[in-house]
């Protein structure tokens, strides 16, 4: 395992901070959210494509050099510092992943390609409560002819609204909160029984409730083995889990940023409000915890690129913490700012928001804490 | 690294596993013992009779100080041989052979700013043990501002005298030297420091230890009434001492934030979650009855990973020359909580079992918790407060403003 980027990452890294900065500004997702596009953005896709960040995870050829999740990591840390919607997270992460840890080589021959190339993006659906609990599915697959027959409803899908292709997992044996009995399928968003409700959520991204009603798939839309789908789905979910935590770290570190900045400009009693040690001790509190979970983020990322034993510890290790900090530095973020804060003009409002997505999204902190005691024993 | 290089180094290492093989006595292949750490000294005491064995041996070839020139006494390793060298004691589980604040502090310093005569003198009795020196920081005036120190450093002539009082100062009256901090010129703050050495036993010494909330007496009042020193004693240039002392307190820092206060190797103290099954109960998956309990202790494993991930990025980033700034302060603020809340843990997780404080009755590693955990409040104290390194943070790090 390494903390340090390869050069090749770094460039990643210095492209993805600066097409972040120059083409999605925070003020892009004001756009997006008063014209009404509820996260949905074909143009940003188009030059997301362009760059090659869809691919970044995807070999030009089966088993070449690749920049890895690592790389991938640095591009959503990047987007996340500026609240970009973006289909990477599902696509070129999950959809990457899932086809590569389980797709047959049809399979990947097929889908690799267009995902990579931005062709065709992707979006997982799995919860179907409110809260993340990927064993609780009761959506059933049922053996028909040719193929199964999906029925089931699935709830807050991340890019379910705009998503070409969606990946179900259902049940194909056993009851709710079986391990044992979970399948994935690939499910195009527009197959007949597939009916998508669009939701207009709190942070502009969008989601949506999609429901499925005798939906049926051919053979060879299951990806890997019928009931062993948890096989594939649990290090899926570290890696989403993984990809998220960046996503948040970038997020934590941008109004963490700006909050340093208003401190070093805003003037009250006639002195900076940066000179009161009541915020200066709770600024540096955040800064430390800002480096400690940084060292967590490049830890899983690292580990999961390596295939090490641990990831599913360090994943959890990340998104807990990264839960935790992008919680405490966007609320530190609205309140030092003061009445400021609170209007929809300025910008700490809308980390807030968003903030509060990322922690629900592959597990809150708690879940990640309890499965993190669970993994160690205790 | 050159084949004939390696080859060197795998011949160094045959050599040294079959010299720990035969030097090392069994008893000190197994976990330390509190009672049976060795500090040395005129006055050192041996519990367990093999440790003077090997000290003397360890000493004898300089590797309680691998690194260090062999012309003082050192081991006159390369950083890859000193490397080889402790993967072979880890490998039989060899003890450390000594501990001292001459080997993790003032010999390092001295190496740095001491003229030969004083390395020569000096440097040899602390690779083997022979002398036990303690630091002279901290006054009672002078604790998180130490530049403030008023011990006052008289020149006589023909030599120094020396009028003050020191605290907090570890061991001193275990110990036979002292590297002390002393004023020098009183018209200037930091320009007026000297860095000056002398015996504990010389007359006008006194230490006086200072019962802590632990029941335990680490530290000291040190008392100086016209203590004569020789000239040859004061290290570096007069008024010349400040940047000595900075020097040796990232030694200090460092050398504490690196252990994270010392794990609980050795001493039979559990992890807070296994005090927790043993005392509350697990339910029917082997899981702490508790869930309350159990989320905070995975809370606080989790922050001490974090904690050990930043040492090593920190590392490895230093290591590839990338700029690493007021890393100790991080560090050391993340070390002391980690550790307090540890500590914390614990007694919560031993019950009443931890609530014990002398003889029969109580386990005696659950005893050694609740000394402990009265120590561990001292962590956020000693070596710069939790406070202090919050505002190196936010003032040097984050480039906050002073109040105007």
């Amino acid at each position: 395992m390494t903390f340090l980027l390869t050069e090749d990452q770094e460039m990643l890294r210095d492209t993805a901070m600066a097409f972040a900065r120059d083409e999605l500004p925070v003020t892009h997702l004001r756009e997006l959210r008063d014209s009404g596009a509820n996260g949905k953005d074909p143009s940003t896709r188009q030059k997301l494509a362009e760059l090659g960040f869809f691919g970044v995870i995807v070999p030009d050829e089966p088993g070449g050099e690749t920049f890895g999740l690592v790389g991938l990591g640095q591009i959503l840390e990047a987007q996340g510092r500026t609240l970009a919607a973006t289909p990477l997270l599902q696509t070129a992460l999950i959809g990457a992943s899932v086809l590569q840890l389980g797709g047959s080589p049809a399979q990947q021959a097929e889908w690799l390609p267009k995902i990579a190339g931005g062709e065709t993006t992707f979006a997982l659906a799995l919860d179907e409560s409110a809260h993340f609990n990927p064993l609780n599915v009761a959506t059933e697959a049922e053996r028909n002819g040719q193929g199964y027959t999906i029925n089931g409803e699935k709830r807050y899908v991340p890019d379910g609204h705009h998503a070409d292709m969606l990946i179900v997992v259902a049940r194909t044996f056993g009851e709710p909160g079986d391990r044992h009995g979970l399948s994935l399928f690939l499910v195009p968003a527009n197959a007949k029984g597939v009916s998508i409700q669009e939701l207009e959520t709190v942070d502009s991204h969008g989601a949506a409730h999609i429901t499925f009603t005798d939906v049926t798939v051919k053979e060879d839309a299951l990806i890997g083995a019928a009931d062993q789908g948890a096989d594939i789905l649990e290090p899926v979910l570290d890696r989403a889990a993984i990809g998220q935590a960046a996503e948040m770290l970038g997020s934590a570190q941008a109004a963490f940023d700006m909050t340093l900045e208003y401190l070093n400009n805003r003037k009250q009693f006639g002195q900076l409000i940066g000179s009161f040690q009541s915020l200066q001790h709770r600024a540096a509190k955040m800064f430390t915890e800002l480096e400690m979970t940084r060292s967590c983020v490049a830890a899983a990322l690292s580990a999961a690129d390596e295939g090490k034993s641990d990831v599913a510890e360090l994943a959890s290790l990340a998104k807990a913490r990264a839960g935790e900090l992008v919680h405490l530095v966007s609320n530190e973020c609205v309140q030092m700012h003061g009445g400021i804060g609170m209007t929809d003009v300025a910008d700490p409002g809308l980390y807030m928001k968003r903030a509060r997505v990322q922690e629900a999204l592959y597990g809150s902190s708690s879940w990640h804490r309890d499965r993190y005691a669970k993994l160690n024993g205790y | 690294m050159a084949d004939t290089a390696v080859d060197e180094l795998e011949t160094f290492r045959a050599e040294t596993r079959a010299w720990l093989e035969e030097n090392c006595p069994p008893s000190m292949r197994t976990p330390m013992k509190d009672d049976e750490i060795v500090w040395g000294g005129r006055r050192g005491t041996f519990k367990n009779p093999d440790s003077k064995v090997w000290l003397d041996r360890m000493g004898e070839k300089g590797w309680t100080a691998p690194q260090w020139p062999k012309k003082y006494g050192g081991g006159g390793l390369t950083r890859e041989q000193d490397r080889v060298l402790q993967e072979e004691m880890r490998r039989i589980r060899a003890r450390p052979p000594l501990f001292s604040f001459g080997l993790w502090m003032f010999g390092p310093a001295l190496l740095e700013f001491g003229n030969e005569e004083q390395k020569m003198r000096f440097i040899p009795d602390i690779v083997k043990g022979k002398i036990r020196w303690c630091q002279g920081y901290s006054e009672p005036g002078a604790g998180s501002d130490l530049a403030g120190l008023q011990t006052r450093c008289e020149d006589k002539g023909d030599h120094y005298l020396i009028n003050g009082q020191k605290v907090w100062t570890s061991y001193a009256d275990k110990a036979d030297w002292i590297f002390c901090l002393v004023r020098t010129d009183t018209s200037v703050k930091h320009e007026g420091i000297s860095f000056i050495l002398f015996d504990m036993t010389s007359p006008g010494v006194e230490a006086r230890p200072i019962l802590l909330i632990s029941g335990e007496s680490p530290f000291c009042e040190t008392f100086f009434t016209d203590v004569k020193v020789p000239k040859d004693q004061l290290v570096g240039k007069v008024n010349g001492g400040w940047e000595i002392a900075k020097r040796l307190l990232q030694f200090e820092r460092s050398s504490i934030s690196a252990g994270g206060f010392g794990g609980t190797g050795g001493s039979g103290i559990l992890g807070p979650e296994e005090y927790a099954k043993q005392h509350i109960g697990t339910d029917s998956e082997g899981r702490i009855l508790d869930g309350d309990l159990r989320g905070r202790i995975a809370d606080h494993k989790m922050y001490a990973k974090a904690f050990n991930l930043t040492v090593q990025r920190q590392a490895e980033q230093a290591k590839a020359g990338q700029a690493v700034s007021h890393t100790a302060s991080i560090l050391k603020y993340g070390a002391a909580k980690m550790n307090q809340d540890r500590h914390e843990l614990l007694i919560e997780a031993l019950g009443t079992e931890g609530l014990g404080w002398e003889g029969e009755g109580f386990d005696s590693s659950a005893k050694k918790v609740t000394r402990q955990w009265l120590r561990s409040k001292g962590n956020s104290i000693e070596g710069g407060t939790s406070e202090i390194n919050l505002n190196v943070i936010s003032k040097r790090v984050l480039g906050l403003k002073d109040h105007q």
